[in-house]
């Protein structure tokens, strides 16, 4: 059984949703997943710490996300978390294509909900927002011969 | 993000080079948008094939320019997709607002009357 955590505190600058996506991209390939389950990984985290910025913070760069990866047995679990304005209706921002600004599809949680097992988001006004998604790792099959 | 840009009888040619999210979304807007205010482009034909990555960051860009082209009688084309990219497009329904093209040259020919 495999078992792994990595913590990563960054301020809230958008340079650095591409170190995030560096970081889970390797995670993924040391666990052997499939150069698609990598990409599909990438755009969740991406998403969700891109709303941690945006959002939350409202683009002010001087703020921290949180980004913890957990891997135990066969669940890779990534949760992105920001202390930032909070979400008043849970239910309706994770509406597919509502969005706050106009200028926006409201695609996020479509996509962390996609290409994701599990999607929990925890949120309360001022102050801040989690975000867990999980992953069931599969489990290579054995060849039988 | 590297942008190479050119300009062919009001249209802009636009190569996107890396991966499209918050960061470089940003400048795509402006370098396009600069073009449709300053020089009157209406056509712009978006070149994908050397990006590695697009979130919704990215799409929103592209379907915002689509959008800020319309009223103005004008056009945006898209080419040159890589199919992992295409996925994403397909799972946000872009490709049924926007049209795709094989390539550059594809894209000119339609609606010229060629
Ligand atoms: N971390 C957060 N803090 C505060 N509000 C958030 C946060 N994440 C999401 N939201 C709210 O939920 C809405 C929906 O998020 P979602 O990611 O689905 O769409 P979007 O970010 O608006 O658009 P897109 O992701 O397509 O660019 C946002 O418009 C915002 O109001
Ligand atoms: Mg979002």
């Amino acid at each position: 059984m495999k078992t792994n955590q990595l913590n990563l505190t960054f301020s809230s600058i958008p340079e650095n949703v591409g170190i995030t996506r560096l970081l889970i991209a390797s995670i993924g390939a040391q666990l052997d997943l499939s150069l698609n389950d990598i990409e599909e990984l990438k755009v969740a985290v991406s998403e969700a710490v891109s709303n941690a910025i945006i959002h939350g913070y409202q683009n002010n760069p001087n703020y921290i996300v949180y980004l913890d990866l957990d891997i135990a047995g066969e669940i890779l679990k990534i949760v992105v978390k920001d202390e930032g304005c909070g979400i008043s209706n849970i239910e309706q921002a994770m509406q597919p294509a509502y969005s706050t600004d106009p200028e926006r599809m409201g695609l996020g949680f479509v996509f962390m909900q996609t290409f994701m097992d599990e999607l929990r988001v925890e949120s309360t006004l001022e102050v801040g927002t989690t975000v867990t998604m999980i992953k069931h790792l599969k489990q290579t099959p054995v060849s039988s011969h | 993000m590297k942008l190479e840009k050119k300009i062919e009888r009001l249209t802009l040619f636009l190569r996107l080079d890396g991966e499209l999210d918050m960061h470089t979304a940003s400048k795509v807007r402006q370098a396009i948008d600069l073009e449709i205010e300053k020089r009157g482009i209406r056509t712009v034909i978006l070149n994908l094939q050397d990006v590695r990555f697009v979130d919704s960051s990215g799409l929103g860009v592209i379907i915002g320019r689509y959008k800020k082209l319309l009223p103005l009688g004008g056009k945006l084309k898209i080419t040159n997709v890589p199919p992992h990219i295409f996925k994403i497009m397909e799972l946000s329904g872009l490709p049924k607002i926007i049209n795709f093209y094989l390539d550059e040259a594809h894209a000119f020919e339609e609606g010229r009357g060629a």
